[in-house]
């Protein structure tokens, strides 16, 4: 099937019926294919080829979801995570005004390393919260991390803020490459700037999605590196006032 | 009638008939309260329960985990001396036999099982008893087995039925204990012998007959029961004037009913909120405290934690432990909107952290999206703590049951008092299917089991064909289990009468044909399989097909996905429908349950490789449940699966068990117990039946596996009931850890 109308065909990755952490209450995870970084630490290695996952329509999607709302509202939602839901956010906005017909609430997780385009706005304005994933505080940091500058997210967080949009606010904890303290603190910073983050979370990193990248025959780049522990975790914390 | 034991109490029609219902609805109080007015432990309990977890560690180490057996005296409502734990510290008084612990054994359902359990534990049964049972006194064991028939036999022997109570207590009886607390002996006696004397009438029928014999033998238990609460100094003719009283008469009846039956199930029924308007009449005259409520509560429970009958290794294999599914219903809402729930339903739930968790009583939660909020976040939080609490719709069966039904053992609900049910065990679906294909032939023992049938000879196997063929077979193995069951509760009413639960009981009560299904998810995914991906038949030299070849990829059963779940959907609606062709025993109404407790690994043992790819020998899912490992969209997508199967084609219940880890469920307390509740609500809401909820780590199960020791007490539930996680046996502890446990990255 061919992507002819790219507002009623999504690339998915899965879906998850159940989640708990990606947003308030029980959320209906959809996970999206495709994704412009290319995060070292990446645990979803398998949904960063758009050529990969599956078409499905929007009204398939959106049928789905509507048999798990007596789960999911009025206390839980809808996340979309990925790969990088913002790459396919033509599809996202007829979604999303569905949910929001529905009542439902709405979140995506995202890298923020997008334009702020009129769609992008558009989309930004039917999303509820989002969970931003600061990937390094630090420019060039980020560039060797993910392979992309921070300049776009830290602006897509900026604009949230301005525009009273809420979110979460995460950083994975990468021994030895984001848990520099003077990087952290930078980043407390950043975050005091912001007036709608509602939550920080660390998410210490861990090694589970390797096999992934194996399978896939590419290099997993953080074989020396270890994963984090709670005592990294609390560390983290404490420098960032969490 | 009137008794002074009835002062403060608000009138009704419960006054001049016996109908507890009205009596709860005109004086209980509902209670939308969270839990902060429980109380601890008294010293007397702890001191109690620390003697009973010394027993519980004598009997772990006595053979075969039986402390002992009274081999000399068949077990009657009367028939033991008063025995005790410890006589200064309990509250509530009575035991099974003599002594805590000890078994006794009841040879009216049969008396070689109870040889071989006497020999499997070391002991022999007396030789009085044994002359007696073998040629004087006929048991309901031989009854059935002078007239089962060779397609009955042969069927049992291949496993096609199982677990059918021809050999022992059909129990899921549920006697309305509460009578005896409200009405004292007395009045339930004039009541009953009203009952005879109503059925006085000029055409002498069989079956005016036997129900004069019936009533007869009733009073005959209720006058027992009296004798018995005797020897125990207490004369329960006339109502019970307190709370303790009240608990004490209650316990009394469901004792008298274990010592006259060693049933399958042996349920309480729905007692909790009845026994909170005792506790608050005390409460507001100053007799009673909360501490001195709880301490009742709790002696309640320990009662009933002691509760054993002696029974195979075997069929300890089939349920694990000792199951006695003492099932406590609590909550639920009235059909006048108003919650059921009371201060005692904290209380009857709080003894699992006064006492520690545990199996018994099987503690099961009426759940309504309308139940008072913290009562659910009360009852979810233990669960998360515990995982020894289930769940069951109470939206759902209030439309057909009202508002004072209770659950005999796992998931089959009865109104109580007004309703019992002939037990049935259950049909292997899985195996019935291997039929279809095969003739009739048994995969695994080669046998022709079935008359004479036309097998699929096809390399391929069509979707069409098989399924033509498979609905003739549940047309069969219906015929043949019908006449099974038929045969077993004739017998049972003839040779093993539950007099005393009966005598709790109305005269004319609605009675059902409770038939069960094994093997559910195996079918659809295998008939899934042949429609959706090419699946190939590999025969033996016989031309019998002993396993399959997939091919290619097909819809699984636990992903919310109509193509697969219209199949099981269509399967049930198919079963009930070709039972209800064939007449029951005492014309009672044929129902379905899709329940397996710990037995889909017994069933799955004696089923050979299967059409979904299945090997032989590998466990079923428990119940309602997908096959391990074949769900992968998320604990929901299971929960809509299973909520798809039809509750009016199987009004027997229908049970789903549910494992997650706890950081899965959430990451605080606070957050784990606002998903569950949310959890619940959506699928109860979604017209699921029955859920049991276990959260915990797959570690911790491993943990416990090897070092059994160190938990005592770690409770699981499997299928509708709980079970002691260590009492399992190792192939057990494996299922349950393969199970999906619902856990994400």
């Amino acid at each position: 099937m061919e992507q002819e109308n790219i507002e009623y065909y999504a690339k998915v990755h899965s879906i998850e019926s159940f989640g708990t952490v990606d947003g308030p209450g029980i959320r209906f995870v959809l996970f999206l294919q495709g994704c412009s970084l290319k995060c070292k630490y990446c645990h979803n290695r398998d949904t960063w080829d758009i050529k990969g996952g599956e078409f499905k329509s929007l009204d398939e999607i959106f049928e789905n979801i509507l048999r798990y709302k007596s789960y999911i509202y009025p206390n839980g939602g809808v996340t979309v995570t990925g790969g990088e839901p913002l790459l396919q956010h033509e599809f996202l906005i007829e979604l999303f005004k569905r949910l929001k017909k529905e009542k439902i609430h709405t979140c995506i997780d995202t890298s923020g390393m997008v334009d702020l385009n009129d769609k992008i706005k558009e989309l930004i304005y039917l999303t509820d919260l989002f969970l931003l994933d600061i990937k390094h505080i630090d420019p060039d940091k980020c560039k060797e991390l993910v392979g992309m500058s921070n300049k776009r997210e830290l602006e897509f967080a900026r604009y949230l803020s301005d525009n009273n949009k809420h979110m979460w606010i995460r950083q994975v904890l990468v021994p030895g490459y984001t848990d520099d303290e003077q990087d952290l603190l930078k980043l407390k910073d950043f975050i005091a700037s912001l007036k709608t983050v509602d939550r920080v979370e660390i998410l210490p990193y861990h090694n589970m999605g390797k096999y992934k990248w194996e399978e896939l025959h590419f290099k997993y780049e953080l074989d020396d590196v270890r994963t984090a522990t709670e005592e990294d975790v609390e560390r983290a914390k404490k420098i960032l006032g969490i | 009638m009137n008794f002074k034991q009835w002062n403060g109490f608000i009138e009704g029609d419960w006054k001049t008939e016996i109908n507890v219902r009205d009596f709860i609805q005109k004086n209980y109080t509902p209670y939308e309260g969270d839990e902060s007015f429980l109380a601890e432990p008294t010293e007397k309990t702890k001191k109690l329960w620390d003697e009973v977890l010394e027993l519980y560690k004598k009997e772990k180490e006595s053979e075969g985990g039986v402390l002992d057996i009274d081999t000399k005296t068949p077990s009657t409502v009367d028939g033991f001396a008063a025995g005790y734990i410890d006589k200064d510290l309990e509250e509530i008084v009575g035991l099974q036999t003599d002594a805590p612990l000890k078994r006794a054994i009841m040879p009216n359902g049969g008396i070689r099982i109870v040889e071989k359990s006497c020999e499997a534990y070391g002991r022999h049964v007396d030789p009085e008893i044994d002359n007696i049972f073998h040629t004087i006194r006929k048991t309901h064991n031989d009854g059935v087995f002078d007239v089962y028939t060779p397609d009955i036999r042969v069927a049992r022997t291949n496993k096609l039925l199982t677990g059918l109570p021809d050999g022992y207590g059909r129990g899921r009886i549920i006697g309305d204990y509460r009578r005896v607390a409200l009405y004292g002996i007395d009045a339930l006696i004039d009541n009953k012998i009203q009952e005879l004397e109503e059925i006085d009438v000029d055409e002498f029928t069989e079956d005016i007959i036997e129900k004069r014999e019936h009533i007869a033998e009733q009073i005959k238990a209720l006058k027992a029961l009296k004798g018995m609460a005797k020897k125990y100094g207490y004369d329960i003719s006339k109502p019970a004037k307190n709370a303790k009283e009240a608990i004490q008469w209650l316990y009394f009846g469901y004792l008298g009913a274990i010592k006259d039956q060693n049933g399958a199930a042996m349920s309480l029924g729905r007692t909790s909120t009845f026994l909170d308007i005792y506790i608050q009449r005390d409460l507001k005259n100053k007799e009673l405290t909360e501490a001195k409520a709880q301490e009742l509560m709790d002696h309640f429970v320990m009662k009933l934690r002691l509760v054993r009958f002696l029974r195979t290794p075997e069929y300890n294999e089939l349920f694990s432990g000792d199951p006695v599914w003492i099932t406590e219903s609590i909550g639920g809402m009235g059909i006048d909107g108003r919650t059921l729930v009371t201060k005692n339903s904290f209380r009857m739930l709080h003894t699992l952290t006064n006492l520690g968790p545990a199996p018994e009583p099987n503690l099961t939660v009426l759940w309504s999206v309308d139940l008072p909020d913290a009562f659910k976040r009360f009852a979810t939080g233990l669960s998360i703590k515990t995982s020894a609490i289930q769940y069951e719709n109470d939206d759902m069966m209030r439309v057909t049951l009202g508002d004072d039904y209770g659950i005999a053992c796992c998931v089959s609900p009865m109104r109580i008092g007004k309703q019992m049910q002939f037990f049935g065990a259950r049909a292997n679906l899985a195996k019935t299917l291997l039929y279809a294909i095969n003739g009739g032939i048994d995969e695994v023992t080669g046998q022709q089991v079935t008359p004479l049938f036309e097998p699929i000879t096809s390399e391929y196997l069509d979707y069409e064909e098989v399924m033509t063929k498979y609905e003739q077979m549940m047309d069969y193995v219906a015929k043949i289990y019908i006449k099974a069951l038929n045969a077993i509760h004739y017998m049972h009413d003839k040779y093993c009468y539950e007099s005393l639960e009966m005598a709790l009981h109305d005269r004319d009560i609605l009675q059902t044909m409770a038939c069960g299904v094994a093997g559910l998810s195996v079918a659809a995914d295998s008939l899934s399989a042949i429609k959706y991906a090419k699946v190939k038949t590999i025969r033996n030299e016989k031309g019998v097909a002993v396993d399959f070849e997939v091919e290619g990829r097909y819809p699984k059963y636990g992903n919310d996905d109509d193509r697969v779940d219209q199949i099981a959907v269509h399967i049930i609606e198919k079963f009930i429908e070709c039972l209800r062709k064939h007449p029951t025993y005492k014309n009672a109404k044929h129902t379905l349950s899709i329940l397996t407790i710990t037995s889909n690994v017994v069933y799955g043992k004696a089923t050979g490789n299967t059409p979904d790819g299945r090997k032989a020998g590998a466990p079923f899912g428990p119940g309602a449940n997908p096959l391990h490992g074949r769900d992968t969209h998320g604990a929901l997508a299971v929960m809509n699966t299973i909520a798809k199967l039809p509750f009016e084609s199987a009004e027997d219940g229908i049970s789903f068990t549910f494992a997650i880890t706890p950081n899965t469920l959430g990451k605080t307390q606070k957050t784990r117990v606002n998903n569950l509740v949310n959890m619940l609500d959506g699928y109860f809401t979604q017209t699921g039946h029955h859920i049991n909820v276990n959260v915990f780590d797959r570690s911790l199960l491993e943990d416990a596996m090897e070092h059994p020791e160190k938990y005592p007490q770690l409770t699981i539930r499997v299928s509708g009931y709980a079970v002691k996680f260590t009492s399992l046996t190792r192939e057990q502890q494996l299922d349950v850890i393969n199970r999906t446990i619902h856990e994400k990255i």
